[in-house]
């Protein structure tokens, strides 16, 4: 039987941008471009390599997001999963952890699945809960922040440096993963990937196809609330000098002043 | 007042630094109530007491060394039963903020994660986020059930408050699905006899200018002469120069020291989301238009090779 493999993927506003929060103190998405947050990028090639391994697997990329995170999908699908997911409502607007743990279990439950991989933390949020929390939702293995992973006889394995010790573990099939950027570089989508891409299947869902109500998601369902956003005010201008032979000297009696030394 | 759970972090009964931080943050909002899961309950009670818990709950299974993550969520989850806290506090590790994610779950909790302060509000506990890169500061409650908050090292300084600190046994069940993901073996980390890197009170990190493996000496003998724990850029990793173990940014630890030296490190939005919030940035650069140089305090343009074995005599010559 074919493996199933569904790996969930996020569309953030771009890092490099200028992020900001919307009125309703949400994550502005139409002020900075979008894109596929890039530590999902290690899942779907972490995915990819899974397949190739397997007889034979069949990757879903599942993303819950806005209309514009459809690019997510197809820079997934370019890289070469075969299909898609996009669960999109209006409702979704401002939903929490909790809630996108609800919408993910569901749409991965509907797509049908022995292995869930993920990303080790959005680049927005970058919470690092949501694979712990679909494994909880799932009732399935949760085999997270692995910096290598296998599949192998209905089995995964794979190491988790943590920060005490670095650790080999092991669960049965079907099992949530997230891998972490030291993985493997994930590959670029070939000219030929893009162009298959375009064609492959891309499946929108509503809240109504997973059976949630619109008041258990968005803002006003959310188990959280952000009262205030504010910009940081920016660092006061210190004080820049050029070493000309007692740079280090004067930088320790910069600390010194500053009690450091 | 109600109880506030506090998860502590801990090495066979040696208490995390994070976690009297903990301690310090839950006794604005409640009386602390430590929960010590392993071995060495005995050991940390008089720490725990010390700064604050009035109660330590305490299991030692053997399934928590076992098996990933879950075996602990059952266990607080039935802490939370006996106690019915306003909130349960956790270190934002990334195992914390996973025991974290799944309780809220099981609790059908809101969760808030690396809130870098905490004060008593009319409606719950407020945390204080810091978000996109630091570049904005966020105020959040949780608004469903019992608060579950993870808080980054260093939000807090430990405060010494003596309680009473009685231990006792927490009966535990390990679910049948909690025992879905077997620890095989484990390789605990070489201890470097440096400070941790996220509960250093000075880090100092060396990026692609120092320019190899061998080089990062020079940046230890300063972080030596310290007291601070190194740190690395990336680049300094994905080039094999020092452990990742090390990196400072996203995708590694987050610090924020009272004191971050920068040196051959350009400053990129993914560093800079691991140490904007420091008190003090210092940096050496040789490049003056380095993006580093906006968030410094004080920043020397010029060869690292040159600026900081001369910072390194001058710190040991002035500390005697
Ligand atoms: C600055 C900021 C702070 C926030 N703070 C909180 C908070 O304290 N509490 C709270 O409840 N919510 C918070 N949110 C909202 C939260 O980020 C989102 O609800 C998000 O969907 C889940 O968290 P994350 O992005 O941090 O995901 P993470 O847990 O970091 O994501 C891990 C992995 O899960 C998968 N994944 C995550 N989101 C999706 C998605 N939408 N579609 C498909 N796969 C996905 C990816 O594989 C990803 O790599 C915050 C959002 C922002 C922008
Ligand atoms: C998803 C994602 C996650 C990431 N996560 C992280 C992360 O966690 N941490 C992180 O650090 N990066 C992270 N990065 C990478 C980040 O974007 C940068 O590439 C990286 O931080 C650059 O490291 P650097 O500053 O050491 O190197 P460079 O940008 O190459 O800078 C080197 C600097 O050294 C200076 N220099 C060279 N020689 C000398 C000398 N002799 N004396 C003085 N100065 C000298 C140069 O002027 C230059 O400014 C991430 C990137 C992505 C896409």
């Amino acid at each position: 039987m074919s493996l199933r493999i569904v790996v969930a993927v996020k569309y953030v506003p771009d890092a490099t941008g200028d992020r900001h929060f919307a009125e309703d103190l949400t994550t502005d998405r139409d002020a900075v471009d979008g894109l596929l947050s890039e530590l999902d990028e290690y899942a779907v090639e972490q995915a990819l390599q899974i397949a190739e391994e397997a007889d034979d697997a069949e990757i879903t990329v599942l993303t819950v997001g806005p209309e514009d995170a459809k690019d997510a999908l197809r820079k997934a699908l370019s890289m070469g999963a075969d299909q898609a997911v996009h669960v999109e409502d209006d409702a979704l607007h401002g939903t929490d952890a909790l809630g996108t743990s609800l919408v993910l279990a569901k749409a991965i439950e509907h797509t049908g699945y022995d292995l869930v991989v993920c990303g080790m933390a959005s680049t927005d949020g970058t919470m690092g809960v949501l694979p712990a929390m679909l494994a909880e939702r799932l009732g399935v293995p949760q085999v997270t922040l692995l910096s290598e992973v296998k599949v192998e006889d209905g089995k995964v394995t794979g190491r988790r440096d943590g920060d005490a010790a670095s650790e080999q573990l092991e669960a049965q099939l079907p099992a949530v993963v997230s891998v972490t950027d030291q993985s493997g570089e994930a590959r670029y989508p070939s000219f030929k990937g893009i162009m298959a891409a375009k064609k492959k299947k891309v499946e929108s869902l509503d809240l109504s196809d997973l059976g949630i109500e619109e008041d258990e998601v968005g803002l006003a369902g959310a188990w959280t609330k952000v009262d205030s956003a504010a910009e940081r005010p920016a660092r006061t201008a210190g004080t820049i000098v050029t070493d000309e032979g007692e740079g280090g000297k004067q930088l320790a009696a910069f600390l010194a002043e500053q009690k450091f030394i | 007042m109600g109880e506030v759970l506090v998860y502590v972090d801990h090495v066979d009964g040696a208490v995390r630094k994070p976690t009297l931080e903990l301690l310090t943050l839950a006794r604005r909002i409640g009386e602390p109530v430590a929960v010590h899961l392993g071995p060495g309950a005995d050991t940390a009670q008089a720490t725990l007491a010390g700064h604050g818990a009035v109660k330590v709950l305490t299991a030692d299974l053997p399934e928590f060394a076992e098996y990933l993550v879950a075996p602990k969520v059952d266990a607080l989850e039935q802490a939370v039963a006996a106690v019915s806290p306003v909130a349960v506090l956790v270190p934002s590790s990334a195992e914390g903020k996973e025991i974290a994610a799944r309780l809220a779950v099981r609790l059908g909790s809101g969760i808030i994660t690396d809130a870098v302060d905490l004060e008593s509000g009319d409606e719950g506990p407020v945390a204080t986020q810091s978000v996109f890169a630091a570049a904005f500061t966020t105020k959040s409650r949780v608004t469903k059930g019992v608060p579950v908050i993870t808080v980054k090292p260093n939000s807090a300084a430990p405060e010494a408050a003596p309680a009473a600190g009685t231990v006792e046994q927490l009966a535990v069940t390990v679910g049948e699905k909690s025992t879905g993901t077997k620890v095989v073996s484990r390789t605990p980390r070489e201890s470097t006899g440096r400070p941790e890197l996220t509960e250093a009170a000075i880090v100092v990190s060396g990026g692609r200018g120092v320019n190899g493996a061998e080089n990062f000496k020079v940046i230890e003998d300063l972080a030596d002469s310290l007291g601070a724990a190194v740190g690395a850029s990336r680049a300094a990793v994905d080039a094999g120069w020092y452990p990742h173990s090390n990196q400072v940014g996203q995708t590694g630890k987050s610090v924020s020291p009272q004191l971050y030296i920068a040196s051959g490190i350009s400053g990129a939005i993914q560093h800079r989301a691991g140490m904007q919030t420091s008190k003090t940035i210092v940096a050496i650069n040789k490049d003056p238009e380095a993006p580093i140089f906006e968030l410094v305090d004080y920043g020397v343009v010029g060869d690292l090779f040159e600026v900081v074995p001369q910072l390194t005599d001058e710190v040991k010559a002035r500390k005697g």
